[in-house]
């Protein structure tokens, strides 16, 4: 289980995350929605060590998480899929699949894994050699994803996977994250698609400028008047 | 296909050493040196191409880690009395004078001395992005040069080493050429290659994955480090004078155009393009020279040399952006799929 308290954070100036506290119990999938620079990404980046928190503590499974490099954190079960399609510009779609799988030791479940994303993307099958950077944003999306499934970490955290996809494509994705979540992965998503993220998370909680305002469960939260407002761009 | 490719590629080597024979034997000093010289700049560019190409690290500290190379490649190589006539202001540090060593011994610590430097400048260099990684490491280049001036006792500071060993014959230079080539195709094949070209890719991206992306850098800086240290060594065993002022931007310069040139990540774009430029350098040579066309005369432009080629290499990159190869390389199959092959049955493998 993932446990944050009080983390805060500072960009200069900025307090971007002003005390957030969130648990991600083992075995679920748990959301945090918020608007435009609420300090989803930010909380993310915090956890896996990529940028210095300020205050508060994380911790995995108990252990404490602070001031460890990013690279001790991976190996210890927990990944990024960073936002905005973070792909190896110039590595082919098998390369950036491999470089999912870095850590693992597996070699022969790491195979089965590569066979199951491309499965799932046909279309990433069909240009298995293709530059990644030449492969249309959806494709690169996919590859994205694709390349998280291949890490088979304990915890896995995605920003905004269903960034400029096509309904149809994030139907999909996140019936894959509900897949993988069933197979045992725990699941932090970050998303701007609040409705989708709710319906499939068991636990959800709404940042809004750094703090964390309201949390509950998936289906109750999509039924709060002010998610419902804010989120989800209904008239009341 | 892998069989194919494998004879083709032990053909062709055969067929280079063929050459390089029959040149050692019919060509004269001078044009042989040309050849050599380009085999030197093979690993001198693919040394750079490994941190500026495969690891997206803008460096210009060639020169330096090559200086370093060069200097204790020779005076652990020079005979005492040769070390004697050098040293004639101020004497070697006794423990350097009288030692001695055979040349692949020496070759290689010249290689470790620089990788060792390239370490401690890179530990906290590296840590620097794109253009102030460019200027922290011209900045270590320009004062390895003002240490090796002030370091008489050790280096004979500007008066530098003369009769250094002529070690570098064709067939060391070509031979250890070829090495590095072998050893930077393996390496970037490698899961190690494939960790250097993420980082290049996206830090961000390949930090999330787990690479320890700092300890990547480090890695291929070192590694970098010791192919200039080898390949300045083996420059100054063929020149047989060495000196600070030679290891100054200009070189790195030169190195870096090839790199360009032949495409950023590419090895075989740095081979082909180290013997052209080399080539052409020497060919070009005629132009500084009073020169005598029917309908134009120059009485002798030294200069002139550098203009045509500059324009050249204006022309080459405002053609191919990105260098005559790009980050491709010249493949068997790559051959094949020009029609330059008979096709094989199934795809080619690499
Ligand atoms: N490197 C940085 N330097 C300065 N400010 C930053 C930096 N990164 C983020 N911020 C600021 O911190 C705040 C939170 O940013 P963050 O990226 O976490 O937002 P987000 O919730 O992920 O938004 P979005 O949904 O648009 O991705 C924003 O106000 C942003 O401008
Ligand atoms: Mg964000």
């Amino acid at each position: 289980m993932l446990k944050i308290e009080n983390l805060s954070v500072h960009y200069g100036g900025i307090h971007a995350l002003q005390g957030v506290s969130l648990e991600v119990p083992e075995g679920k999938i748990v959301t945090l929605i918020g608007a435009n620079g609420a300090g989803k990404s930010t909380t993310l980046k915090a956890i896996i060590g990529l940028i210095k928190t300020s205050g508060g503590s994380v911790s995995w499974n108990g252990k404490s998480l602070a001031g460890m490099p990013t690279k001790d954190i991976v190996e210890s079960g927990i990944v990024l899929v960073p936002e905005g399609r973070r792909v190896f510009a110039n590595l082919s779609v098998d390369e950036n699949l491999s470089l999912g799988a870095y850590a693992r030791k597996d070699k022969s479940a790491v195979e089965a894994d590569r066979a199951r994303v491309f499965k799932l993307f046909p279309r990433l099958d069909d240009r298995k050699k293709q530059k990644a950077g030449t492969l249309s944003g959806g494709e690169q999306q996919m590859l994205a994803v694709g390349r998280a499934i291949m890490t088979r970490p304990k915890l896995l955290m995605m920003d905004e996977p269903s960034l400029g996809l096509a309904p149809l494509v994030v139907k999909m994705i996140f019936d894959i994250i509900k897949e993988i979540n069933a197979e045992g992965t725990t699941i932090l998503l970050v998303e701007q698609n609040a409705k989708a993220a709710l319906m499939a998370a068991h636990f959800g909680y709404v940042l809004e400028t750094g703090r964390i305002t309201l949390e509950g469960e998936g289906r109750q939260l999509l039924a709060d008047d002010r998610v419902r407002k804010a989120y989800l761009g209904e008239a009341l | 296909m892998k069989t194919r490719n494998t004879v083709l590629t032990g053909l062709a080597i055969a067929i280079f050493a063929l050459v390089l024979w029959l040149a050692d034997k019919n060509l004269g000093g001078y044009a042989m040196r040309i050849l050599n010289l380009s085999a030197i700049y093979v690993v001198l560019s693919l040394s750079l191409n490994l941190v500026n190409g495969f690891t997206g690290l803008f460096s210009l500290g060639c020169a330096g880690f090559m200086a370093v190379g060069a200097y204790v490649s020779a005076l652990l190589t020079m005979s005492p009395e040769v070390k004697e006539m050098n040293f004639f202001l101020e004497p070697l540090a006794p423990w350097l004078a009288r030692l001695t060593l055979p040349f692949a011994l020496a070759l290689v610590a010249g290689g470790f001395c620089a990788a060792l430097a390239g370490l401690v400048v890179g530990i906290p260099v590296l840590r620097l992005k794109d253009d102030y990684l460019a200027i922290a490491t011209l900045g270590f280049s320009e004062i390895i040069r003002v240490v090796i001036t002030n370091l008489q006792g050790l280096t004979n500071g500007a008066q530098g080493l003369k009769n250094i060993p002529k070690f570098s014959t064709t067939w060391t230079v070509w031979g250890v050429a070829a090495l590095v080539v072998a050893f930077m195709a393996l390496l970037t094949r490698s899961s190690y290659g494939r960790q250097l070209k993420a980082v290049r890719d996206d830090e961000i991206a390949a930090e999330a994955m787990g690479v320890n992306v700092f300890r990547v850098k480090v890695t291929s800086f070192t590694i970098s480090s010791f192919l200039a240290g080898v390949g300045g060594a083996l420059l100054g065993h063929m020149i047989t004078t060495i000196d600070p002022k030679m290891f100054s931007f200009m070189l790195t310069f030169n190195i870096l155009l090839i790199v360009v040139l032949g495409g950023n990540g590419s090895i075989t774009g740095s081979v082909i393009a180290s013997i052209l430029v080399t080539v052409l350098m020497e060919a070009l040579r005629f132009l500084d020279e009073p020169l005598n066309l029917f309908f134009f005369k120059t009485n002798g432009l030294p200069g002139l040399r550098m203009v045509v080629f500059s324009a050249m290499l204006m022309a080459v990159v405002i053609l191919r952006q990105r260098g005559l190869m790009g980050d491709q390389e010249l493949t068997w199959s790559g051959f094949e799929k020009a029609g330059l092959l008979p096709r094989s049955k199934k795809g080619a493998s690499k």
